[in-house]
């Protein structure tokens, strides 16, 4: 029995050695510094694109952010399972429909907050407040579509047939189809999608993939967010790309803005500290970054844009509420069904 | 074969770990029925489930037999073939091992995009899954009998007689244990079929996370995944049957047959029909992004801080993996009964799940009853054992079960007990079974993605959470580096493994 006793022994020390590298490893969080010093975001938004901006937080206001990336809507289904334990203060989502998914755990926000930005671009209910966004356009090649079309509808139109180009598991593709579903209904829905895909869609692997393809003249339109040419030219110079892009008549659908979203957690322990970050995220300096980094268009009223995207107000996005995009799997199955998914 | 009773204490610790494995399940049962039964049955009593049923059975067992073919045509070529240079064969047909599923079908996928659907996820899981069949064929290949194959070879059979008609038989349980690993591993990935637009269980789950923010649906379609898991475990059983293979004669395997040119041809052509698809198409992919143009320079300090962090995780899941995977092996090997052998059988159950459920469970349960390890070191390697615990147990399953029993019981007999037997006797014979268990769970958790990304310490980042981080946003350029550090990496279990296998027994 006493060899018995110093195995087990042996093996708990062992797990008290793995814990002390993992604490060690792992800085502050559960050893709570004084109150609001630090705060905790969970970030739908890739570490790459937003950990300077976070830096930039921690410098001008002093509060650290210890940030989890992932996935937004795994990051959903992260606070969705942990609960009112949940360490998150804020969640900094890629899209409308994970913030949506996880309403019922966000705190209201202020007016001040709220009032910052068009209605349209935040939740119906006060949880949560659009920062920037992302508008669905068709990227044209001008030699071979010098008439693109500005309506989903003139998609469907013979002469695209084969010359169309897409990106099926995108998730603002998705968004798109969802906004499509919540607006003509499913049965509408399934009726453009069926046209379309008799139409002969090319299918990519990704957005940026689309966007070459249209600017090699491989296919004539793409259909994909309105960054993906600016992304373009300024890594290659406005000379080398000769796409374009065509942004959608006002209130059709394939012009549906998607936000990138913040919402403040009920039960965070660093609420003040929560707040700061959510009006930093819309501040000037938070808008001069998403300017230069993302090529989004800044949601906060009066804010400047991008050089060379049209002005927001001109756009006139169609009439949806962002909250409803979050029935993305019901898509998939439609999808799915007219054969525009999988193979 | 002879058993002894198992000891109470190693039956205790051998079910505890069985619990452990089954943590998962926990959460599932409760999650699905979160919102009551009628939701449950809904969701899963649809025409769909059949459908989904129907494609990701039909993709498994194809990847399993396919695996199994060309498991075994590399276990022959790197053993009895006689062609030369065994070890550096062994080692690169084990070098898949080495390379996440997600990074090949993203090769595959750029180079040919056309393959995507059932061929390219077919393509892409079998040049993944066979070293799982290899390695246990290859060890027991070593073991064979010399005596019947020398009897066959006098009756004027073919080799390819020999192999079908004396080898394979003698091959029952390495092919069954192995075959069972690449299934459950076939089932549980979504790498692959992501990428290749190919739609089965996986898809569907990761789906109802991150497309319908539903985790209710997402647990009862995993529910239908466990029960798959359940039937192929005991599907298992069956195929091991008796042991038919104990080694009669002392007949050393002292050489090798003689291959004529051609034959040794037709093993070279053969062997790049494995080797240019499984490990040349993925190379040579994260290779050429490392030429890419890209505007940022590439901060190797991270690239080596990722890299130690990997190590660090891999290691840690494969020590903690073992101490748990002993007393269960030892249990099914050595216990008498169905009690015994329940805890190893157990342990495979939550295999066929997709990591994203793992860490999902993990998440649930660690943030209810120890709240002070969540989104720290321990859970997440805990979250790691739960998955790798099968392919631990298999590795030591196989190196215990050549150890002779008898030396057991001279041991016994002298007064010792079963933990001394276990530590003193028994692992040093099973040793280097024990090592290529080990070098197997470290490359696995090193690739692992899903659970190092929710259960990791916050800020911590490993090579595969930076590969994702700079998939997201498509900079393959800057993917380059930290694939080829996983590659690299994950080539010295590689090689610890292929070495292992080549020096075992015979060889000599």
């Amino acid at each position: 029995m006493k060899t018995s006793q110093r195995f087990i022994a042996a093996v708990a020390s062992l797990s008290f050695v793995l814990t002390a590298c993992g604490s060690s490893s792992s800085s502050s969080d559960t050893t709570a510094v004084s109150e609001d010093t630090t705060v905790t975001v969970y970030s739908g938004r890739s570490e790459e694109l937003v950990k300077d901006l976070f830096a930039a937080f921690t410098e001008e206001t002093g509060i650290s952010v210890d940030a989890r990336y992932g996935d937004s809507g795994e990051m959903a289904a992260l606070l969705l399972t942990e609960g009112s334990a949940s360490p998150a203060d804020v969640f900094f989502s890629q899209d409308a429909g994970a913030l949506g998914a996880v309403e019922d755990n966000l705190a209201e926000l202020p007016t001040e907050t709220l009032s910052l930005v068009d209605s349209k671009f935040s939740s119906e209910n006060r949880k949560w407040v659009g920062v920037t966004g992302r508008v669905r356009v068709v990227v044209y090649n001008p030699t071979l579509a010098p008439t693109p079309p500005n309506t989903i509808d003139g998609l469907l139109d013979a002469q695209w047939s084969g010359k169309i180009g897409f990106a099926p598991t995108n998730a603002s593709w998705q968004s798109f189809v969802t906004a499509l579903r919540v607006l003509r209904g499913e049965d509408g829905a399934e009726k453009w999608l069926t046209a379309f895909a008799q139409n002969k869609p090319v299918a990519y692997e990704k957005n940026s993939a689309v966007r070459d393809a249209v600017n090699t003249g491989e296919v004539s339109l793409g259909l994909v967010n309105h960054y993906y040419l600016l992304e373009k030219i300024a890594a290659e110079g406005a000379d080398a790309v000769v796409a374009k892009n065509q942004f959608m008549a006002a209130g059709d659908v394939g012009g549906l803005v998607n936000v990138a979203g913040v919402g403040i957690l009920a039960n965070a322990k660093h609420s003040s500290a929560a707040q700061k970050f959510v009006d930093f995220l819309q501040s000037d300096t938070a808008a001069e970054y998403f300017r230069k980094k993302t090529w989004e268009y800044i949601l906060t009223s009066g804010a400047a844009q991008a050089d060379g995207l049209p002005p927001f107000a001109d756009l006139q996005a169609p009439s949806i509420n962002l909250s409803d995009l979050k029935s993305l799997d019901l898509t998939q199955e439609l999808l799915q069904k007219v054969g525009l998914l999988t193979k | 074969m002879q058993r002894t009773r198992a000891t109470f204490p190693v039956l205790g610790l051998a079910f505890a770990a069985a619990i452990v494995s089954l943590v998962p399940v926990w959460y599932l049962g409760t999650q699905s029925l979160s919102r009551g039964i009628q939701v449950f049955t809904d969701e899963l009593i649809q025409q769909r489930t059949l459908t989904l049923i129907w494609r990701s059975g039909v993709l498994t067992a194809a990847v399993t037999l396919a695996s199994i073919v060309i498991g075994i045509f590399a276990a022959w070529v790197t053993t009895l073939s006689g062609i030369r240079g065994r070890t550096v064969l062994t080692i690169a047909f084990s070098l898949p091992l080495a390379i996440p599923s997600y990074l090949a079908a993203f090769a595959w996928i750029s180079w040919l995009p056309g393959i995507s659907g059932f061929t390219g996820a077919f393509i892409v899981l079998t040049f993944a899954c066979y070293p799982y069949v290899m390695l246990p064929v290859a060890a027991a290949m070593k073991r064979l009998d010399p005596v019947h194959e020398d009897i066959a070879r006098t009756m004027g059979r073919s080799s390819f007689d020999i192999l079908r008609e004396v080898l394979l038989p003698q091959l029952r349980r390495p092919i069954a244990s192995g075959g069972l690993l690449v299934a459950l591993y076939a089932l549980s990935d979504f790498g692959a079929v992501a990428a290749m637009r190919h739609e089965v269980f996986t898809w569907v789950i990761y789906g109802a996370y991150r497309a319908g923010f539903n985790p209710t649906r997402a647990a009862t379609l995993s529910l239908v995944l466990i029960a798959a898991a359940l039937a192929l475990t005991l599907a298992e059983s069956f195929a091991r049957g008796d042991d038919t293979s104990a080694r009669k004669s002392n007949a050393a395997r002292q050489r090798h047959s003689q291959l004529s040119l051609r034959a040794r041809v037709v093993v070279l052509v053969g062997t790049s029909f494995v080797l240019v698809p499984a490990v040349g198409v993925p190379v040579v992919n994260v290779v050429s992004w490392l030429g890419r143009s890209t505007t940022r320079a590439t901060d190797w300090a991270t690239v080596w801080k990722a890299t130690g962090q990997s190590f660090i995780n891999g290691s840690a899941t494969a020590i903690v993996t073992l101490l748990l995977a002993l007393p269960v092996t030892w249990c099914a090997v050595r216990g008498k009964g169905i009690i015994a052998r329940l805890p190893e059988r157990l342990t495979y159950i939550t295999h066929a799940l997709p990591g994203i459920v793992v860490a999902i469970s993990v998440v649930y349960v660690g943030i209810r009853v120890a709240r002070p390890w969540y989104q720290e070191f321990p859970l997440l390697v805990f979250g790691q054992v739960i998955i790798f615990l099968p392919v631990m147990v298999a590795s030591l399953r196989a190196a215990l079960e050549k150890t002779p029993v008898s030396l057991e019981e001279v041991a016994h007999s002298l007064g010792t007990n079963s933990f001394q037997t276990l530590l003193r006797v028994t692992l040093p014979i099973a040793l280097p079974g024990v090592l290529a268990g080990s070098a197997l769970t470290m490359l696995a958790a090193v690739k692992e993605l899903p659970v190092t990304l929710l259960l990791r310490p916050t800020g911590m980042n490993t090579l595969s959470t930076k590969i994702w981080d700079f998939s997201t946003i498509s900079d393959y350029a800057a993917v380059g580096p930290f694939a080829l550090a996983m590659l690299i990496l994950a080539a010295l279990p590689t090689a610890l493994l292929g070495t292992l296998s080549s020096m075992k027994d015979g060889g000599s």
